[in-house]
């Protein structure tokens, strides 16, 4: 872990993220405008051009998404940012990107829907994050912050996941991530070596066989041999997985929940455990690949699990998939248009902790 | 004593000698040899990158020995503005037919023309989608048989065929924008001399350089390769004019 020395300045989510990728030397930022992100590419518009980059607002989340496709052929590290509806439109180019093997870095602020939905935080993209949102047989890393520390932190680490595996990166964050504020301590990593792609990214073929980056593949069992090495490199991503868990060792009720609710969750784990009840919460930081094993690891310790999420239940799929062999998992949802706070939790976390 | 020989006709450096897939009398080889032309003529093949497009051409990376990326459908010239801004100093270029690139691509194209990206575009118009088998086309003529239009394009259905070199040849940000046929010698000359000028502009930094061939696709136009031939001066040149629309190339300042 490099050391933590630099400024520490108060600024939304939203910018965040844009300074955690002008840390992580990010050279093109391709974006279009919708709430609630609008902060990101607004910031880069200047941001990155001082630094050297280039910013193109595109004429849609389409064409952003494939001037990200295009300029990480080049090897180059980039980025594109949107909300819900906008990454929706992308999905075409993650699809793509997953493919052709192609490091994309795609920040995704989330908000109601489905459709227009509303402007308002919401945890409804879960499975389009985590499922594969377009075609075809992929997956994609995805990051989920809790606080604005971390969308600066894991934008930092979205840049060097991608490049090491090669592989579209998803930083799902959502409204309440995006438009609050709070202090974050800066920091520039240092390991960023130059010319990471000097041997797949495209550069003309000067003294070398030409290189091709496609996702095409028509020969005979070709396609099932790429994709036979992909499903290799998504159990390699395993290796990546992160979470955190808090007052969990002698808990009796684990509480589950991502991003800004996993946070809301904390608040309220750590009121009832003042009130004396064994409560914990476990919070996944990477959605895919999933901490399952953890989880399951909790699990065999007997405890009772509630998922808690900001939609009307997804990740608990996921969750009730890696407790089966032991127990299952009660839910509780939030719906679009609702902020929760603390208190919201505690009448549903002592009820399944009481069963 | 032996005969002093002259090689006169040579297969173009940045052209891999290998059979292509297109069908007989298809012109899409005849252009990707005019692209290999000037890409060695101009000094350009190590620093080229090639952003294929969807449709017949999307071999084309199998056929020019230049780096290349395959886009999604229409998108070329947004893959295209991410290669360019990534690696300013390489020669970008898309080669893109007319399903791809006047219908689903049309924003992109528009937009990339528009910024006046420091790309071309090579747009290849057969009235057609031929790799899907013959459907209509943005660019289809009126009365033209497809298997999407089996009773031959209607005007008040339809729409009329898009003029894409004039739409281009108005925005601000194309330095190069003319329409090109390869159905005579003449016109093979002078579709190699847009060809340069549109390939130019990108390394004098003026903006977007665009040339429109009309081409031929006698499987899916039903016709011998010689009677498509004919159909470009026929049918095609009156209703899809030849020249050149825009030429900013001796300007020494962007437009």
């Amino acid at each position: 872990m490099p050391s933590r020395t630099g400024p520490r300045i108060f600024i939304k989510g939203n910018e965040a993220v844009a300074h955690g990728a002008l840390a992580a030397k990010c050279r093109c930022f391709f974006g279009y405008p919708i709430t609630p992100q609008n902060e990101i590419p607004e910031m880069m518009s200047s941001a990155i051009c001082e630094a050297g980059g280039e910013f193109v607002q595109a004429e849609s989340e389409v064409a952003a998404a494939n001037m990200l496709l295009g300029a990480t052929a080049a090897g180059i590290r980039a980025m594109t940012s949107s909300s819900s509806p906008g990454i929706s439109l992308k999905q075409e180019a993650i699809s793509y990107m997953a493919g052709s093997e192609l490091p994309g870095v795609i920040v995704n602020m989330s908000r109601g829907g489905p459709g227009l939905g509303d402007i308002g935080p919401a945890q409804g993209d879960y499975f389009q994050s985590v499922k594969g949102g377009g075609h075809g047989d992929y997956r994609t890393l995805v990051l989920a912050p809790a606080t604005c520390q971390e969308a600066y932190d894991l934008t930092i680490e979205a840049f060097d996941l991608a490049f090491k595996y090669k592989n579209p990166v998803l930083v799902l964050g959502d409204a309440i991530i995006g438009q609050m504020k709070e202090p974050v301590t800066t920091w520039t990593p240092e390991h960023i070596a130059e010319g990471e792609a000097a041997d797949w990214g495209l550069s003309g073929a000067k003294g070398r066989p030409k290189r091709l980056v496609k996702s095409l593949f028509l020969e005979d069992g070709a396609l099932a041999g790429h994709n036979l090495m992909l499903k290799d490199k998504y159990e390699r991503m395993r290796a990546e997985v992160r979470f955190e868990t808090f007052e969990t060792e002698d808990a009796e009720l684990v509480v589950v929940a991502f991003g800004s609710i996993g946070r809301i969750a904390k608040s309220a784990v750590r009121k009832l455990r003042k009130a004396g009840r064994k409560v914990g919460l476990f919070r996944p930081i990477t959605l895919y690949p999933f901490p399952d094993e953890a989880l399951r690891a909790l699990a065999a310790g007997g405890r009772r699990f509630l998922t808690v999420e900001h939609n009307l239940g997804q990740m608990v799929e996921d969750v009730r998939l890696a407790l089966a062999p032991h127990t299952g998992s009660g839910f509780f949802s939030i719906l679009p248009g609702n902020l929760p706070t603390p208190d919201d939790f505690e009448a549903p976390i002592l009820g399944a902790l009481e069963g | 004593m032996q005969a002093k020989e002259k090689i006169v006709f040579e297969r173009p450096m940045s052209v891999i000698d290998r059979a292509t897939h297109y069908c007989p009398g298809c012109q899409h080889g005849v252009i990707h040899r005019l692209v290999g032309e000037v890409l060695d003529e101009m000094g350009l093949r190590e620093k080229a990158i090639l952003v294929s497009a969807i449709g017949c051409s999307v071999f084309l990376y199998n056929y020019l020995d230049v780096d290349a990326v395959e886009a999604p459908h229409g998108r070329a010239p947004a893959v295209a503005t991410g290669v360019k801004r990534a690696r300013p100093d390489n020669f970008v270029f898309t080669y893109q037919g007319d399903g791809d690139l006047a219908s689903i691509g049309l924003a992109e194209i528009m937009h990339c023309a528009n910024r006046g990206e420091r790309v071309a575009t090579v747009f290849v118009n057969n009235t057609i989608y031929g790799m899907t088998g013959g459907q209509m086309a943005p660019t289809t003529m009126i009365g033209q048989k497809t298997t999407t239009c089996p009773g031959g394009r209607c005007r008040e259905r339809e729409g009329q065929p898009l003029k894409m070199a004039e739409i281009i040849a108005g925005l601000g940000g194309t330095a190069y924008c003319a329409r090109v046929a390869v159905d005579t010698v003449k016109h093979l000359t002078a579709a190699k001399k847009a060809l340069r000028k549109a390939f130019e502009v990108q390394e004098k930094g003026l903006g977007f350089g665009f040339v429109e061939f009309l081409a031929t696709c006698p499987t899916g136009w039903k016709m011998t390769p010689v009677k498509a031939n004919e159909r470009i001066a026929e049918e095609l040149i009156p209703y899809f004019p030849l020249g050149e629309f825009k030429d900013e190339s001796k300007n020494t300042e962007a437009c």
